[in-house]
């Protein structure tokens, strides 16, 4: 039987806020275990939490970037459970009325786009972190606090995924957006992304939902691929021999590359959500939801939109650099100095992409790779003072290194030649030592000519004018 | 007549004029503290720090750096121990936070202090504010100054014993269900719970978020004016603490006149069964109030029926949440059997079985069961919806009353142990103080005479929300009226 698999996934994004949720601790990622922390990120005895106005501002934004309702009135509830990294023994979130809801993104796989349903996103604080010990014996275990109260926001996808490649471009999408609003670094290695995700299967055509398993412990996009790719082969499997799916939590264990079950008697939960009474709930004003609408960075889709009216690129160009905040930044501050758009966008998407997949860096990576330098350098070929060749050669070294790339040449020496009469000279020359070649050619065939301009190039290192070196031969061979 | 008897705004006279020193002040309350020992009124008595205090603030009342804006200054206050202090103790009466030492001071500590205050010691309470007697507290029972052998109402009671037996001259409390005014009127006192969020809750240690509010303990109404001047205002701590101009309290009192004033009676105050003294002082009370002119009428507010067993849901429900963070992780008691030391779960189980008494643990799985996936509709949700009726049944009588006038509690001062094995005739003792607290609106009880054995009765009055200025306005003629005749 042939089986569809349905995946929905629940991501945790930390807001970059400079200060908690609830407390004015730093949320520096990093620093030494249990110093940024208050007695009110503690939760001692008393204390009482004071919403941080920028961590509702960023959900709203974060809430917008992905087309969601931002809701009218919306309110904080505990979800309680005893854990000590959780230092209340409860966590501030949200329940039935979260921040945003409803809203969508499209992906593009196989350049076929679907739109994925985003359910909900809200607020809650992060809880701290367990260290165990790794000596074998050791009798405690520490907490870091550190991260206690840090602000996170929940984007709960409808099941409208079904593979987990689909799974990861989304996961891309959301990253890109929110990365785009400003509102979290969503590194997914420093714990500022993290995923969780629903996976079942049914059997192709089949209406009604299978019993789904939760997957947790995926630290990477590439680690949500195997873990889902491996859940849906278990499943199957376990189908298939007739074996009941049970409704659990699973744990990815990125070393064995299996899926875990944990012991369903650790999420045999039930979390008594009630509202929060230290925090009034909130009346959100639309006026201020317009404010943030109109302050927010430009989304990535509206900003193709603009590449296509503004600089007459192609839609495929404009998504493509587009698709991350900092290539599009990049290209708009390239295009500010050499106004080429169209050569710029080429520019990028040829040279500088491929350098970036060929050596998997982003473009975050290169710290030397200057806008003003390569936009100089494509200028240099557009204005015809280096050959295109010239220029696809230098690329990498204005990729790696902060150059001048007029500097580059006049050390190199690799000014385009378009004195005439320096050209006709080796023209001669080149005539002279191919007189077969000339016969050909004069006898008709004209592809020879190629060749016979590859050895003027050759004769000078690739300087000489193009244009001109055809122009000389045209004449003297008629 | 020893300093330690005189009101706060009599005192404040005599420092301003160098009759007296706080020193001499402090001394005379701490001099009584220990005589009267047995009464057992604080949990920690901070005398070096008092004495300290109170040398400091004469120093600055003789180099003239106190001025008309420290209103209580060199005067000794008893604090109840559920409000923080920093670096002294702070132990809610219960043995989970025996030891545990708070970092910083609760809003209304710090507003003691700016008008220099003089915090004289933590007072003895229920164990985190639950109870009626002040019997559930770690510590012992406090004993009613008027009769040792009977309990001082709760769960304020250390506070209310200390200043009713002048073992201070102001007291600080907290009230959720009536914690501050049923002790009050036990003891002979005046005590007062504010709008909910006219005083910040910062730094007192919660038992329900959504009852809990500060106020305070005096002799009189116009100290009450005084130490309600103190506490009062926004704080940006605490997100339910209201940002509205505070008036001045203390001024304007003694210049209204009774006459004219609406008062009702809400018939549901009258219960069959209550005691029949109390209900014959509070009748004595009306008709001497309507000899003077005011305008007495019967009134209703049908769900106060409701009130008692609505409170027994929300409240718990609540206090099991913020209790939940006693668990021996971080501060406070921590079991160290062998057994909580191999298993996380076995330690947070031996903690707070050690660490919590029957009372809490009574309170805490009460409000576990009725937040409980299933249950939560048919408790929580419902005693919400309850208490937007208690709600709306004051805001139609205060369309048309002032304030309304009943008992502070259906019986006088009982026996130490009579009612500790019971709790649901000890959840009785606040049937007239709960729904305050429910629709968030100040009440005052009031000293109303002793009964036939010497125990004091009080008289409730309750206003609209933010309404302390005229509350306090009428509460100060009753006293005058209560002071000539009964
Ligand atoms: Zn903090």
């Amino acid at each position: 039987m042939e089986y569809e698999s349905v995946i929905g996934l629940e991501v945790h994004v930390q807001l970059n806020t400079k200060s908690k949720i609830f407390c004015n601790c730093s949320t520096q990622f990093g620093r030494t275990p249990n110093t940024n922390v208050c007695p009110v990120c503690m939760g001692l005895p008393g204390v009482l939490p004071v919403l941080n106005k920028e961590v509702l501002n960023k959900a709203v934004m974060a809430g917008l970037a992905l087309n969601c309702t931002i809701a009218d009135f919306s309110k904080f509830d505990r979800k309680q459970y005893f854990y000590p990294d959780l230092p209340k023994n409860y966590q501030v979130s949200q329940y039935d009325l979260p921040i945003c809801i409803k809203g969508y993104v499209d992906i593009k796989t196989n350049s076929q786009s679907k739109r994925i349903g985003i359910t909900r996103v809200h607020m809650e604080e992060d809880a701290g972190k367990l260290i165990h010990s790794e000596k074998p014996g050791s009798d405690f275990s520490l907490v870091d606090y550190n991260r206690t109260g840090v602000p996170l926001i929940e984007i709960v996808s409808e099941p409208d995924l079904s593979l987990p490649e689909e799974a990861v471009v989304y996961l891309n999408l959301l990253r890109n957006r929110l990365r785009y609003v400003a509102v979290s670094e969503c590194n997914m290695e420093e714990g500022s992304l993290r995923c969780d995700a629903n996976i079942s299967i049914r059997p192709k055509g089949q209406k009604e939902l299978g019993t789904k398993t939760e997957v947790k412990n995926m630290n990477s996009f590439k680690a949500v691929e195997k873990a889902l790719k491996y859940e849906i082969k278990r499943q199957i499997s376990a189908v298939e021999k007739k074996e009941r799916i049970v409704q659990e939590t699973r744990l990815w264990d990125s070393e064995k590359e299996v899926t875990i079950s944990m012991r369903s008697k650790e999420e045999a939960h039930d979390y008594r959500y009630f509202p929060e009474p230290d925090l009034v709930p909130m009346v959100i004003d639309r006026q201020v939801i317009e404010g943030i609408k109109k302050n927010m960075p430009e989304l990535p889709d509206l900003k193709a939109e603009r590449y296509v009216k503004e600089f007459g690129l192609t839609h495929d160009d404009a998504e493509i650099i587009t698709f991350e905040k900092e290539m599009a930044l990049f290209y708009e501050e390239c295009v500010k100095i050499h106004r080429n758009y169209k050569s710029v966008a080429n520019w990028l998407r040829s040279e500088v992409m491929q350098y970036l997949n060929r050596n998997n860096k982003a473009i975050t990576d290169m710290k030397d790779l200057k806008p003003a330098n390569l936009a100089k350098l494509i200028k240099l070929v557009d204005d015809g003072i280096i050959t295109g060749k010239i220029g696809k050669e230098l690329v990498i070294e204005i990729i790696e290194k902060d150059i001048d790339p007029a500097v580059l040449i006049e050390k190199k020496g690799l000014k385009q030649v378009s004195d005439e009469g320096a050209i006709e000279k080796i023209v001669d020359e080149v005539i002279k030592e191919n007189p077969d070649a000339v016969e050909k050619f004069k006898s008709g065939k004209t592809g020879i000519l190629g060749f016979l301009v590859g050895q003027v190039m050759k004769k000078s290192q690739g300087k000489a004018n193009p244009a001109i070196v055809n122009k000389l031969f045209e004449q003297k061979m008629k | 007549m020893e300093w330690n008897q005189y009101k706060a705004w009599e005192l404040i006279g005599f420092l301003a004029k160098k009759e007296v020193s706080s020193r001499e002040i402090t001394e005379s309350v701490l001099k009584r503290i220990e005589e009267r020992k047995q009464i057992n009124a604080y949990i920690s008595v901070l005398k070096e720090s008092a004495l300290q205090a109170a040398a400091q603030t004469d120093e600055q009342y003789r180099t003239g750096q106190i001025d008309k804006k420290h209103l209580i200054a060199g005067i000794p206050i008893a604090v109840k121990d559920n409000i923080c202090y920093k670096n002294n103790r702070t132990t809610c009466g219960s043995r989970i936070l025996e030891q545990f030492i708070p970092p910083y001071n609760a809003f209304v500590i710090n507003r003691i202090l700016e008008h220099r205050g003089i915090i004289i010691g933590k007072t003895n309470m229920d164990e985190f504010a639950m109870g009626s007697s002040t019997e559930t507290s770690f510590f012992g029972p406090t004993l009613n100054p008027a009769d040792t052998g009977c309990i001082p109402g709760g769960s304020s009671g250390g506070s209310a014993a200390a200043v009713a037996d002048s073992q201070a001259i102001l007291g600080l409390g907290s009230d959720t269900g009536g914690s501050i005014r049923q002790p009050a009127s036990l003891c002979g006192c005046v005590g007062m719970k504010p709008t909910y969020g006219l005083v910040s809750r910062f730094g007192l240690v919660a038992f329900a978020s959504s009852l809990d509010q500060i106020g305070g303990f005096t002799r009189d109404v116009k100290d009450m004016s005084l130490l309600l001047n103190v506490i009062a205002g926004h704080d940006k701590k605490d997100s339910t603490s209201v940002d509205r101009p505070v008036p001045d309290y203390f001024s304007g009192i003694g210049q209204l006149n009774i006459k004219g004033i609406k008062i009702g009676i809400p018939r549901e105050y009258f219960i069959e069964g209550m005691d029949k003294e109390i209900k014959e002082r509070i009748e004595k009370v009306i008709k001497l109030l309507e000899k003077e002119g005011a305008i007495i009428e019967e009134t209703s507010l049908p769900h106060t029926e409701y009130a008692v067993a609505d409170y027994y849901i929300i409240a718990p429900a609540e206090a099991s949440s913020n209790l939940a963070r006693y668990d021996g992780v971080k501060y406070g008691y921590r079991s160290k059997s062998e057994e909580s030391a191999n298993n996380l779960i076995q330690m947070y189980f031996n903690t707070r079985k050690d660490g919590f008494g029957p009372e809490v643990k009574r309170r805490i799985l009460l409000g576990t069961y009725s937040l409980s996936s299933g249950y939560y509709d048919a408790y929580y949700l419902k005693a919400l919806k309850v208490r937007t009726l208690i709600k709306q049944d004051f805001e139609k009588a205060f369309k048309k009353f002032d304030v309304l006038l009943t008992p502070t509690s259906p019986t006088p001062a009982f026996r130490i142990g009579e009612k500790i094995k019971d709790p649901l005739q000890m959840y009785l003792s606040d049937i007239f103080t709960i729904s305050t607290n429910m629709a968030g609106i100040p009440g005052i009880s009031l000293p109303a005479g002793n009964n036939s054995k010497g125990l004091p009765v009080g008289v409730q009055l309750m206003a609209g929300p933010f309404e302390e200025k005229k509350l306090l306005q009428i509460s100060y003629a009753l006293e005058q009226i209560i002071k000539d005749k009964v």
